[in-house]
């Protein structure tokens, strides 16, 4: 079956591992409303671990992105609040351009100065927190002020049901934009030139450039999306916690590159899938969300999240030394 | 260059040889701190020029600077580490649960010398062994820099949080806080180890031929094997020293705030990286000089001093750094193009 290449059935067979596992330890983790919950937290890391992956394809690295997320988010929902206005999809559009904007900045300084990406990013971000946090403001959109519009968005279920008490639970309906977008980049990525131009650059740039691969549009491409998916994820984020916190998503970088890299995705360029990346994400998510059922103290969280980006990176590090590209 | 540079100067006076082994880079930073300095004076001629203003500074740069010599040191090899800060804090938090065992119910603050040389052991113990982990994990499974010190530095504070459960420790012996806030003869304790910590280091890698074979594996990994440097031995040995050097910033982080948590010095990471660059050192790297680090550190404290004074609310200054970066990766990228 094509739809599954070794490295994915691998890390799905780690997944359905830690799965069966889980559930030995704690039955509660198989409970669908535990389920519906993983599923909704894995929308946003989701989304932004899709253009992390672009990034990684491309033989790059992005640690900006958390922080273009805060500019979509922050600066929609502040003027939204301040222009009394009330919708869902221009906001969305405006957030995603934002993110795509300062995509552009990346796309543009790694580009043409032909400089390291993390280095790059690490200044883009700074610059990019700083002026939000320093010219619009600092405080919280509490759920008081933040738009109806967004709250209801983010509240839509697509499957809705009752536990035996009478309380209800369900399955969050931003899944569905979240599989959309994860298919669409996957046709992109697998069907059209651009997409195989990203891997002809991560592979090897000069081979891409010389074979007649445009690759600052190549770079235009990477960059600009992973910074709309940022922005995008951004308000979604906001409008399912009815809250637009400028301090958010700090650290959050780690965890989504963590997950890119538990896909399979090389840092190196050149490989990595959108299966193998949502697999990530969903192996991620369910473990650092299963620690509290498995009776781990969460002050353990973060050395968890390190020790499996450790190992990832080290499996990877030993498959590429393998099976050089 | 700067190899042959150094070698040559062999006989030339040690100030010389400093100089020269960063070239005209090092001469602009000289520039642009002055700069700084009289358009800083000029602004605000009363603060900026204050002894107390220049006194607090020689307090809280040696931290920052010491932090960015050794993310330099990883940079020549053409790594990078970003579990500083995490290392940093590290050492901080078990050199001040060292002291809480230590004391008992007595209470840290009572503790005398001896225990004090005990927790600085432990401290740089730990910078040297996390300092271990990543260079294993670098040379021996052939793990990316960028990906193994995100991934230790994730471990690293992690450890912090479950040492700590969360809150700061707070309370360390009077020992220990003279090493942050003490003077000797005027001078402040931070400044004279930031000082001496430089003229060794400097002497380290200029002067010896580990310094040297650091360079050349940085410069060309694969002409260095064939002249016979054990490369992955010569990596371990590197971020050990650069583990060793970022656990030193954390004792004196700790010492000068007579306290230790998790997530202190957070905006260290950005900076440290932006002053090595700053600095003259290449991030690919062959490339890299303690005075220009110096230069850049006292350059960037001497800025963000003066932005305070004019009271630039912090998170602008945060831009300013960002923007710096990117003006720095500019300005060298056009360089570069004019020197091809």
């Amino acid at each position: 079956m094509k739809l599954f290449g070794s490295a994915d059935a691998i890390i799905a067979l780690i997944l359905v591992v830690a799965m069966v596992l889980i559930g030995l330890i704690n039955p509660a983790f198989w409970q669908l409303s535990n389920i519906f919950s993983l599923l909704k937290s894995n929308v946003v890391i989701g989304l932004m671990a899709l253009g992390v992956l672009l990034v990684m394809i491309s033989g790059g690295i992005d640690v900006s992105f958390t922080a273009f997320a805060v500019a979509g988010m922050y600066l929609v929902v502040r003027s939204m609040v301040a222009l009394d206005y009330d919708g869902v999809i221009l906001p969305f559009l405006a957030a995603t351009l934002i993110g795509g904007l300062l995509g552009l900045m990346n796309a543009g300084i790694i580009h043409k100065f032909n400089m390291i990406p993390l280095i790059v990013t690490l200044g883009t971000a700074s610059v990019v927190r700083g002026l939000v946090l320093g010219l619009v403001g600092t405080s919280n959109v509490n759920i008081n002020q933040m738009p109806d519009a967004l709250i209801a968005f983010g509240r839509t279920d697509i499957l809705t049901l009752e536990r035996a008490n009478g309380t209800t639970f369900g399955l969050t309906a931003m899944i569905v934009i979240y599989i959309a977008v994860a298919v669409g980049i996957h046709l992109v990525l697998t069907r059209t030139m651009i997409g195989r131009s990203v891997y002809a650059y991560g592979a090897d740039a000069e081979a891409a450039k010389r074979v007649g691969f445009n690759t600052g549009r190549t770079m235009i491409f990477v960059y600009c999306t992973a910074g709309a998916l940022a922005g995008f994820a951004g308000l979604l984020h906001s409008s399912m916690i009815w809250l637009a916190n400028p301090r958010d998503f700090v650290g959050l970088e780690l965890d989504v590159i963590a997950a890119v890299v538990l896909g399979g995705a090389s840092i190196f360029g050149g490989r990595g899938t959108v299966l193998g990346t949502v697999l990530g994400v969903f192996i991620l998510v369910m473990i650092q969300n299963s620690l509290i059922l498995m009776g781990i103290d969460t002050t353990w969280q973060r050395v968890v999240v390190g020790g499996m980006l450790i190992a990832a990176v080290a499996v990877t590090a030993l498959r590429d030394r393998r099976a050089p590209v | 260059m700067s190899q042959t540079n150094t070698a040559e100067t062999a006989g030339g006076s040690f100030k010389g040889s400093l100089l020269r082994a960063g070239g005209h880079t090092n001469v602009q930073l000289g520039v642009i701190c002055l700069l700084i300095l009289v358009v800083m004076t000029a602004l605000r001629p009363q603060m900026f020029l204050s002894s107390y203003n220049f006194e607090s500074m020689a307090f809280f740069m040696p931290e920052l600077g010491i932090l960015s010599v050794a993310m330099m040191i990883a940079m020549l090899t053409g790594g990078i580490d970003l579990s500083i800060v995490g290392v940093a804090n590290l050492a901080g938090i078990t050199a001040g649960t060292v002291f809480g065992y230590v004391a008992g119910e007595a209470g840290a603050g009572s503790l005398g010398v001896a225990p004090v040389i005990l927790g600085v052991g432990v401290g740089l113990l730990v910078g040297v062994l996390a300092g271990l982990l990543n260079g294993l994990l670098i040379s021996g499974l052939k793990i990316t820099p960028i990906l193994a010190t995100l991934g230790t530095g994730q471990v690293f504070i992690g450890l912090c949080l479950v040492l700590t459960g969360g809150p700061a420790i707070v309370g360390f012996p009077s020992a220990w806080n003279w090493l942050g806030n003490g003077k000797i003869a005027a001078i402040p304790v931070p400044l004279v180890l930031f000082v001496v910590l430089c003229v060794a280091l400097s002497l380290l890698l200029s002067r010896t031929s580990f310094g040297l074979r650091l360079k050349m594996i940085g410069t060309n990994p694969k002409a260095a094997v064939y002249t016979g440097i054990e490369r992955g031995r010569m990596i371990i040995w590197s971020y050990m020293l650069t583990g060793g050097l970022a656990a030193m910033a954390g004792i004196l982080l700790s010492a000068r705030t007579n306290a230790a948590k998790s997530d202190y010095g957070a905006s260290y990471l950005l900076q440290a990286v932006l002053i090595a660059v700053l600095g003259g050192t290449n991030p690919a790297g062959g490339k890299g000089n303690v005075l220009g680090v110096a230069l850049a550190v006292i350059s960037l404290t001497l800025l963000s001093s003066g932005f305070q004074m004019m009271r630039v609310s912090n998170h602008l200054i945060d831009f300013v750094w960002g923007a710096f970066l990117i003006a720095v990766i500019a300005i060298n990228s056009f360089r570069g193009r004019k020197a091809r």
